[in-house]
This record gives structure tokens, C-alpha cells and sequence, in this order.
């Protein structure tokens, strides 16, 4: 399986904290790598410097063979790299739909177009409500965004992501917050994601890392300490001791 | 659609106001909505950053000075053209725009403000330098533009100005609803999403920056011939505050905002500095009172909440 998102050695200090310690990681075609660790292992800071968020201070970035080490998150945006947010990231001051035909609109053709409206976009609209249909959203919402539930804005966070029609996906705790039988809903849909996109998936919730990941990655304080199938991370001392053996 | 109907009302009523004049025998009022109408194309220019883009730049009056300045100077030099006028105003507004929207766009909030109002300042200071054309005085234009007797005719400056007014405000609305429009509105919002998605929207702001500087641009030579009359007084900050004020009092946002708040801003400047010479005493009070109450400006009274 050929390789489409790689790290080769990437660090990043903030101040005397090593926050990610000379990671080394791939993601291939058609899997879902996922990326687990405790509180403070400095997920984040590694999503943040695959998506050029953070500068990175040493090491590579790969992706479909291009260096993107330097490239800004609008490039890598552009080049076809998606991501989530930990944290709901969404335009709250427009409607549902809106923020979808948005992501879709930023890899279908120019944006530099000042007087057709965009809401008589069609093709924008037909991706648009794709993405909707196939995270569970149903058709033309003109709620603002700003009005829907938890669960709505984390489905609409995984709606965006893919309007956009990446080549890879990073989602940062896509279940973060999510109650129990959404998180099975939520889980169903990450299932169906993995069949167009490689993902590389951070998360807490261990029965959704289980039932979806091919490969499971352990970082603690920065550091890979084991990689490997869910059997081999569950059979793994180190990582049970680490993470599983507290959560799951 | 209220907000359309309210719009409509507005500019027929300016369009009705030379004839009006006629009948009452005041052609001071008529004066009076053409430079209302100039300050609108000039706040509505500012709102497609500050209400569009969340950009509050505190140097826009310098763009009026640009325009005001070229059709002074070119006039003065016996360049009456208003074509080549306009043309040159234009080109030397974008490139205006382009550098110092380079510089400045790399900054935010605070910092983004300050430094726009250096900008203005700089260009402020430069046209006082001017001093084969007038200095600190100012420059009086024995003629205006050569507008291939549009001039000439009765209230053809006035029409032209309306006539740019309501197509500036038509293409700006339609901008705002465009793929355009809809990238700054959301990079107001939420920036970093925006470039995770793939906008580069320092770009998306720099061109926004050089539409806004044009068309202050264009207010500006408009605003040199009605007034028949050009000093540095015109970019000065307090110019760029007012513009500010008029795009808050109208409504930021919001599409016929800006034109409203010029309406009012001049209305209210003329009515009050009748009662006091320190008018701003009572104008003060009153766009605090605006701001407070009717947090969409003037606009969502007349328009009603959503526009």
C-alpha cells in the first residue's frame, strides 16, 4: 500500500518541553492509522503541525510525495489535506449549509468570483449536500450554526472535512463530547469515511479506535513508544501500561 | 425584501431632491445630499472591511485624499479628462492599497488599526508638503472635470454621483453574496478554519483591501468636484473617524448601512451645528445612545432585525 501522508522525525520544543520528540509515522492508502495517548502526549500539537498550524522545528512532512514542511495550512489545505478540530471549529454566524458549501467551495474552482451568488452555485451545492447526506445530515439545513446541538456541530465538523474532497483526513477527537448512542453513530460513520479517505485518527473513545483503526500508535509525552495492529497494542505491555491499561 | 423596498425609498428620494430643491428654491440642499451621498460610496467602501472582513482600518479617509488630490492636482495642471482623471485615481488608490494592505494585513486587531492610521497620517502630512498645490491651505479649482458636458447640464454632477452610489451599493451587495463575499465574511469568524480549509485568506483581505481603496478612491475625485475645492483636511484621521462612525451608525453588515448612516451623519451634523456650534457634544451622546439600542445601527430600525 502505497504511503500518503509521512513524518520523518518531526519535533517541535515549546520552550524546555519537548512536545513532539522526534516523531516518525505514516498513514497509507486506504487505512485508518490511529494516533491514542493520555492527556497532555501532545496529540494535538502533532495534528497542528501535519495541518501547518504549528512550524515544526525539525523533521519532514510528506505528503503524496511532495515536502510540505514548509508549506502554510492554506497550501496543505489546498493540496488536499483535511483535518477536524478537537475543539468545534465552525462559522457559527452562518447556516448549516453554508459552512459545508464553504469547504466545498475551497476546492471547486476559484473563490476570486464577485458577482454570481453563491448560493445558486450548483455544483458547490451538489457536493455540498453529498458530504451532508453522508454524515447523516439531512439535505438543505438553514439552521445557523451557531443553534445546533453538540453532536450536530461534531457531525458538521466531519461534513466539512470531506465537502472539501481531501486526499487525507486528520480528525482531531472527532467523538469529543459525544454521548453514548451518538458516539455509535458517529463510530458507523468513520467506519464509512475509511472506505474514500485515509485517516488518521486521534481519540479517546477506545471502542471506536478498536472497531475502526488498522493500525494503532501510542504517543506518550511526545514520543512513539509502540505501533502497531489493535491485537499487537492490546497484547502490548508498554501501551497497556501507558493508556489502556487506565481507559480501557 | 424590506431592506430592497427601504433601499429603493432612499435613493429615489435623493434622486427627487434637485427637483424638490427647484420648488422650495434651495440648491443648498441639494449640495447638502450630494456630499451625503459622496461620504455614502466612500463608508460603503469601508464596510466591505470592517462589516464583511472584520477589519477596522482607521486610514480610509486617506484614499479620498488620493482621489481628491489627483483630480486637484491634474485639474489644476489643465488635465480635465474626467476619464483619464478617474483612471488615474483608480490605479494610484489599488496601488496604494496593494503596499500598505500588504504591510498592514499581516497584523490584527490593535496593532492592524494602528498601523492603518499611520498609513493615513503619512499621506496626510505629504499632501500638506504639496506646497505648489496649496500646502496647508488647500487648492481651489477654478474648473471642474471635463465629464463631456454632463457638467454642464444642471445637477449633472448630482446624478452622476447618485448614479455611481447606487451601482457601487448594487455591485458591493452582490460581492458580499458571491464566493467572494462569503470567504471574508467566514474568515471574520473563524480565520484559522478557513485556512485549514484551504483559503488563503491574507489574499482574500488584500484584494478586499484594494476594492475598498478604489472605490474611496473614486469618492474622492467626486467629492473634489462637487466641492470645487481640495485640502489635506480631507485624509486627515478625523475623516477616517467619521467614516467610521457614519459605517456604525448606518449598521455594519449591513448592504444599504453605510448609505443610511451618511444620510444621517450629514443630516444630523447639519441640523445640530445650526443649534451649536459644538455640535459633536450632542452628536456624541446620540451615537452612544444608537449603538446601545439599535445594535444593528440605524439599518436594522429602518430594515427590521435580519437584512
Amino acid at each position: 500500500m502505497s504511503v500518503i501522508l509521512s513524518t520523518h522525525n518531526l519535533t517541535k520544543r515549546f520552550g524546555a518541553l519537548l512536545a513532539t520528540d522526534d516523531v516518525s509515522l505514516d498513514l497509507r492508502a486506504g487505512e485508518c492509522h490511529a494516533l491514542i495517548g493520555p492527556n497532555g502526549a501532545g496529540k494535538t500539537t502533532f495534528v497542528n503541525q501535519l495541518s501547518g498550524l504549528l512550524a515544526s522545528d525539525s523533521g519532514r512532512i510528506e505528503f503524496l510525495g511532495e515536502d510540505i514542511t514548509t508549506q502554510s495550512a492554506a497550501e496543505r489545505g489546498q493540496a488536499g489535506l483535511g483535518r477536524t478540530f478537537q475543539i468545534t471549529s465552525i462559522i457559527p454566524s452562518m447556516t448549516l449549509f453554508e459552512n459545508v458549501a464553504l469547504a466545498a467551495q475551497a476546492r471547486c474552482g476559484s473563490s476570486f468570483r464577485f458577482f454570481r451568488r453563491a448560493v445558486h452555485d450548483s455544483e458547490v451545492n451538489a457536493i455540498a449536500a453529498e458530504a451532508l447526506a453522508r454524515i447523516g445530515l439531512t439535505g438543505r439545513d438553514d439552521r445557523p450554526a451557531a443553534n445546533l446541538s453538540h453532536g450536530e456541530k461534531r457531525a458538521l465538523e466531519l461534513a466539512m472535512a470531506i465537502a472539501g474532497r481531501p486526499r487525507a483526513l486528520l480528525l482531531d477527537e472527532p467523538m469529543a463530547g459525544i454521548g453514548n448512542d451518538e458516539s455509535d453513530q458517529l463510530t458507523d460513520a468513520l467506519l464509512m469515511l475509511k472506505r474514500d479517505y485515509p485517516l488518521l485518527l486521534i481519540e479517546h473513545d477506545m471502542d471506536a479506535v478498536f472497531k475502526v483503526a488498522d493500525r494503532i500508535s501510542v504517543l506518550v509525552y511526545g514520543r512513539i513508544i509502540a505501533s502497531g495492529t489493535p491485537e499487537e497494542i492490546r497484547a502490548n505491555a508498554e501501551a497497556r501500561a501507558a493508556y489502556l491499561g487506565e481507559d480501557a | 425584501m424590506r431592506a430592497s423596498v427601504a433601499a429603493i425609498l432612499i435613493f429615489a428620494l435623493c434622486a427627487a431632491i434637485p427637483v424638490g430643491a427647484e420648488v422650495w428654491g434651495g440648491s443648498y440642499l441639494t449640495g447638502l445630499v450630494m456630499r451625503a451621498m459622496i461620504l455614502a460610496i466612500a463608508a460603503l467602501s469601508l464596510d466591505l472591511l470592517i462589516g464583511t472582513s472584520g477589519l477596522v482600518s482607521f486610514g480610509h479617509a486617506a484614499f479620498l485624499g488620493i482621489g481628491a488630490y489627483t483630480a486637484g492636482i491634474a485639474i489644476t495642471e489643465g488635465v480635465t479628462d474626467l476619464a483619464t482623471i478617474l483612471a488615474v485615481a483608480v490605479g494610484l488608490s489599488a496601488l496604494f492599497a496593494l503596499i500598505t494592505g500588504a504591510i498592514s494585513l499581516r497584523t490584527h486587531g490593535v496593532t492592524f488599526i494602528m498601523i492603518t492610521l499611520a498609513f493615513g497620517q503619512m499621506l496626510f502630512f505629504t499632501f500638506q508638503a504639496l506646497s505648489d498645490y496649496g500646502g496647508d491651505d488647500g487648492l481651489t479649482l477654478w474648473e471642474q472635470a471635463d465629464a463631456y458636458g454632463l457638467f454642464r447640464l444642471e445637477h449633472g454632477l448630482f446624478y452622476l454621483i447618485l448614479v455611481t452610489l447606487v451601482g457601487l451599493w448594487l455591485l458591493l451587495g452582490r460581492l458580499r453574496e458571491a464566493r467572494f463575499g462569503r470567504v471574508l465574511l467566514a474568515a471574520k469568524v473563524n480565520a484559522t478554519r478557513m485556512e485549514t480549509l484551504g483559503y488563503n485568506v491574507f489574499r482574500y483581505r488584500l484584494v478586499a483591501y484594494v476594492i475598498a481603496g478604489v472605490i474611496a478612491g473614486i469618492a474622492g475625485v467626486l467629492n473634489a468636484n462637487e466641492a470645487e475645492f481640495v485640502s489635506p483636511a480631507i485624509s486627515a484621521w478625523q475623516r477616517s473617524g467619521d467614516l467610521i462612525i457614519v459605517v456604525i451608525l448606518g449598521g455594519m453588515g449591513r448592504r444599504t448601512g453605510p448609505v443610511i448612516g451618511a444620510l444621517a451623519f450629514v443630516g444630523l451634523e447639519e441640523v445640530l451645528s445650526s443649534i451649536t456650534h459644538d455640535w459633536r457634544l450632542i452628536f456624541g451622546p446620540l451615537l452612544i445612545v444608537i449603538v446601545l439600542f439599535a445594535k444593528g445601527g440605524l439599518a436594522s430600525i429602518v430594515e427590521g432585525r435580519r437584512a
